[in-house]
C-alpha cells in the first residue's frame, strides 16, 4: 500500500450527497459469478447489483481481485460462472453484445492507456467517429466539450506524451466520456499519480458523479469514498467480504480483514 | 553558525560560452583531439582514407569514356597515363547502358518503362509524404495495374478486370460483415481469388483487345526487372506480412498455425531454392498448356519470402506495444479490426520502421539472385557483357556500376525510413 496518498475528505470540494439521486434502475447485475486464471480461483461467487446513479467504492489489499472484477464488467476478462448483465444485456462469448456493452461502459485505466500515436483530440473522437458513426465535425465538438470540463481544452493539438499524469489521466476521463457511457469504471486511477495531480482527477470524478453517473470505482483514495460514494465494498480474497455505506463502513467495520485493512490504510 | 544561511540577491545574466567550445575550432578538439587515445585514432583513420583515396581518385580520374574494347580501354589509359597506370574503362557503360537499364526490352518501347517510373514517384508521394493531399492516394492505388500495363502491354482490360476482384472482394466483405468477425476478411479473400482464377481472364478476352502492342517477359532485363521484381515485391510483403503477423498471435487456432507453418516454412529455406522451384518445379505442377509468367512467378516467390520476414519484424513491434493499448481500445467498444487499423498497427509498424526498412533493402538486393535462374538482371547481364569478348576482363568497372545503383536505391530507402521515424515521434516537440 505503499503507493497510495490519502487526499483528506476535506481536501476535496464538499458534496451533497443528499442530492444525489440513486433510481431504482439495475444498471448492472451480478449474480453468482467466478472467475478463475487457470486453477487460480480469483473470483468466488460475487453477487452485486448497481442502480443507476450509484457510486461504488470497491477497496480491498492487493490482489484481492478488484481488477479483475471491474474488468469483467466490460468484459475485458471472462468470467467462466455465472452471469454478469450490463443495461440488460447479458455478457456472453458473443462479440456483438460486448462490443455494445464496452460502448456502453466507459473504463478508465491506472496507466491512462491513451493512444500515443494521436493528439488528445484525436483519441477523443476515434471510438465515437468508428464506433457510433457520428460525423468527424460533430465528434471534435463533443470533445471539445469535455475537454473544456476536465479543463485542459488548450492541450487538444498535443499528444499525450507531452501532458502531465494528470491531465493525461483526465484526456483518459474525457475520452470515455466523449462516448456517452451509461456506466463508468475506474481502476486506481490516480495511484500512478503524484499527490499533486491526485487532486485535479478526483475533482473531475466528484463532478461526474455530482452529474449522476453510474460509478464503480477501484481506489485507495479512503477521502473520495466518504466524499463521494454511496456504497463501499471491501473485498479480499477474491470474494466480497463487507459492503455498507461509507459512513458505517468507516467508523464501524465489522468483518476482522476489513477493520485490518482499514487501519493499515487509515492509521499513519 | 550564520553564514550557514546565505541568499542571493541578484541574478546571474546568461553568457557566450567560452571561444575554446564553440566554432570548429572547438568541435575539432571535442570530437577528434580530446584525449591521446583519439588522436591516435585520428590520425589512423585519416591514413586510411588517403591511402584508399590515393588508388580510387586516379582510377576514376584516369577514366576511358571513348572506346569499343577492354584492350582499347587499356591502350588509352598507357598512352595517356603512362605504363603501368589505372584507369577505369567506362566505356563499357557508355555502350551498354540502354541494356543496364531495359535489358531486351523493344528501344521504341523505351518511353513505357520510363514514364512508368516517373509515374511511380508520383504514386508513392502520398504514401511516403503525408504532408499531400489525400485525393492523390487513388492514383496510388491504380498505379500497379497502370504500371503492368505499361511494361507488359495488352489489352487495357486485364489490369481492369483484375481490379474489379478487388471491388468484388469488398462487395463480399460488406454483405459478411453481418456475420461472426472473422468472416468478412474471409468472404472478401476467397471472393477476390476466384474471381482472379476463373472469371478475369476470360473476361478480359471477352472485351476488344484495346490496348499497348504486349512485350514478352523475357525481354525483360537490367535495373527495369530488378525495379519491377523489388517494387512490386516491397509493395505486396508489407501487407501480407501484416496479415501473418496478426494471423500468428491470432486466437483462431486454425489461422494461427497456417500462419506459422508458412512463416516458419519459407524462412527456413534460402530464396535461391524458391527461384529455383519457381523457375523449374511450377510448371511440373501447372496443368500442361498454361503459361504463368515467370516473371510472375519469381515477384510471387520473392513476395514471399519477404513476407515471412516482414512478419517477425511486425510480430516484434506487436509485441512491444504494451497490453494497455489493446484494453483501451477495446473499452471504447473498437471491434477487432478498428483496433488493428486504428490504434495497435500504426504503433506497431512505427515501432518496426527499422525492421521493415532492412527486409525492404534485403529484398531489393536479393533481386539480383534471378540471375541464377537465367533472368538477365544487372548481374546476369554483367555475365553475359563479360563472356563478349571484347569486354572480356573487365570487372571493376561492371560490378562497381551495378553496386552504386543498387547503393542508390538502399541507401535512399534508408534515409527515408530516418526521416519518418523522426516525424513520427509524438514523444517530445
Ligand atoms: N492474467 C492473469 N493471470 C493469472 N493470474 C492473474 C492475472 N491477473 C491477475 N492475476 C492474479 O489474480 C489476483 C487478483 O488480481 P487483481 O489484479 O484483480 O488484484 P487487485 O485487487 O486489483 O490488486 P491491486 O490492488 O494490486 O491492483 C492476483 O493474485 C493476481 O496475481
Ligand atoms: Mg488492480
Amino acid at each position: 500500500m505503499a503507493d497510495t496518498h490519502p487526499v483528506d475528505a476535506s481536501d476535496l470540494e464538499p458534496v451533497d450527497k443528499s442530492a444525489l439521486k440513486v433510481s431504482d434502475q439495475v444498471a448492472i447485475e451480478i449474480i453468482d459469478m467466478n472467475k478463475w486464471y487457470g486453477q487460480f480461483h480469483v473470483l468466488r461467487d460475487i453477487n452485486l447489483t448497481v442502480r443507476r446513479g450509484e457510486r461504488i467504492v470497491i477497496a480491498g489489499p492487493s490482489g484481492s481481485g478488484k481488477s479483475t472484477l471491474i474488468r469483467c464488467i466490460n468484459r475485458l476478462e471472462e468470467h467462466q460462472k455465472g452471469k454478469i448483465i450490463v443495461d440488460g444485456v447479458e455478457l456472453t462469448s458473443d462479440l456483438k453484445n460486448i462490443d455494445k456493452v464496452r460502448s456502453e461502459v466507459g473504463m478508465v485505466f491506472q496507466h491512462f492507456n491513451l493512444f500515443p500515436h494521436l493528439t488528445i483530440l484525436e483519441n477523443c473522437t476515434l471510438a465515437p467517429i468508428w464506433v457510433r458513426k457520428v460525423p468527424k465535425k460533430e465528434a471534435e465538438e463533443t470533445a471539445m466539450h469535455y475537454l473544456r470540463k476536465v479543463k485542459i481544452p488548450e492541450q487538444a493539438l498535443k499528444y499525450p506524451g507531452q501532458l502531465s499524469g494528470g491531465q493525461q489521466q483526465r484526456v483518459a476521463i474525457a475520452r470515455s466520456l466523449c462516448m456517452k457511457p451509461r456506466i463508468m469504471l475506474f481502476d486506481e486511477p490516480t495511484s500512478a499519480l503524484d499527490p499533486e495531480m491526485i487532486k485535479e482527477v478526483l475533482d473531475t470524478m466528484i463532478e461526474l458523479a455530482e452529474e449522476g453517473m453510474t460509478m464503480l470505482c477501484v481506489t485507495h483514495e479512503m477521502g473520495f469514498a466518504q466524499a463521494v460514494a454511496n456504497r463501499v465494498i471491501f473485498m479480499d480474497q477474491g470474494q466480497i467480504v463487507e459492503q455498507n455505506e461509507p459512513r458505517e463502513f468507516f467508523n464501524n467495520p465489522r468483518n476482522e480483514r476489513t477493520k485490518l485493512f482499514l487501519s493499515q490504510i487509515l492509521g499513519h | 553558525m550564520d553564514d550557514v544561511a546565505w541568499t542571493r540577491t541578484e541574478m546571474l545574466g546568461p553568457e557566450a560560452p567560452p571561444a575554446s567550445a564553440v566554432g570548429i575550432v572547438g568541435w575539432m578538439r571535442a570530437n577528434l583531439f580530446s584525449t591521446w587515445l583519439n588522436v591516435i585514432l585520428t590520425v589512423a583513420a585519416l591514413g586510411a582514407i588517403w591511402l584508399l583515396a590515393s588508388h580510387i581518385v586516379p582510377f576514376f580520374a584516369h577514366s576511358v569514356w571513348n572506346a569499343s574494347s577492354y584492350s582499347e580501354c587499356r591502350e588509352i589509359v598507357a598512352r595517356t597515363w603512362g605504363e603501368g597506370a589505372s584507369g577505369a574503362c567506362l566505356a563499357v557503360i557508355r555502350e551498354r547502358w540502354k541494356q543496364f537499364f531495359f535489358g531486351f526490352y523493344p528501344a521504341d518501347y523505351y518511353w513505357r518503362p520510363t514514364l512508368a517510373f516517373i509515374l511511380m514517384f508520383v504514386a508513392l508521394a502520398p504514401v511516403l509524404f503525408s504532408s499531400l493531399p489525400r485525393k492523390m492516394l487513388w492514383f496510388s492505388a491504380i498505379f500497379p495495374g497502370v504500371a503492368y500495363w505499361l511494361l507488359w502491354g495488352g489489352s487495357i482490360f486485364f489490369p481492369i478486370a483484375i481490379y474489379l476482384g478487388f471491388v468484388a472482394g469488398y462487395v463480399a466483405f460488406r454483405v459478411a460483415e453481418r456475420g461472426p468477425s472473422f468472416l468478412p476478411p474471409l468472404a472478401a479473400a476467397v471472393v477476390t481469388i476466384v474471381w482472379w482464377l476463373f472469371i478475369a481472364g476470360p473476361l478480359a478476352n471477352l472485351l476488344p483487345d484495346i490496348g499497348l502492342p504486349a512485350v514478352q517477359s523475357k525481354q525483360f532485363g537490367g535495373f527495369m526487372l530488378s525495379m519491377t521484381i523489388g517494387v512490386t515485391g516491397i509493395a505486396f510483403s508489407l501487407p501480407l506480412g501484416v496479415l501473418l503477423a496478426l494471423g500468428r498471435r491470432s486466437d483462431m487456432l486454425f489461422v494461427k498455425w497456417i500462419s506459422v507453418g508458412f512463416i516458419e516454412f519459407i524462412r527456413g529455406v534460402p530464396l535461391i531454392t524458391l527461384l529455383l522451384v519457381a523457375s523449374f518445379l511450377l510448371n511440373i505442377f501447372m496443368p500442361p498448356g498454361t503459361n504463368f509468367d515467370i516473371i510472375l512467378r519469381v515477384i510471387i516467390m520473392v513476395t514471399l519470402f519477404a513476407a515471412a520476414y516482414m512478419a517477425e519484424v511486425i510480430r516484434g513491434g506487436l509485441a512491444a506495444l504494451p497490453r494497455g493499448q489493446y484494453e483501451g481500445a477495446d473499452s471504447l467498444g473498437l471491434n477487432y479490426w478498428q483496433a488493428t487499423r486504428l490504434v495497435i498497427m500504426p504503433q506497431a509498424l512505427k515501432i518496426s520502421i527499422p525492421g521493415i526498412v532492412n527486409t525492404f533493402i534485403g529484398l531489393f538486393k536479393d533481386t539480383t539472385l534471378v540471375a541464377i535462374i537465367g533472368l538477365l538482371d544487372p548481374v546476369g547481364l554483367i555475365t553475359s557483357i563479360r563472356a563478349n569478348s571484347a569486354w572480356n576482363g573487365i570487372v571493376w568497372e561492371l560490378y562497381g556500376f551495378v553496386g552504386f545503383m543498387f547503393f542508390i536505391c538502399c541507401f535512399g530507402m534508408s534515409r527515408y525510413s530516418q526521416y519518418l521515424e523522426r516525424r513520427l515521434r509524438t514523444d517530445r516537440h
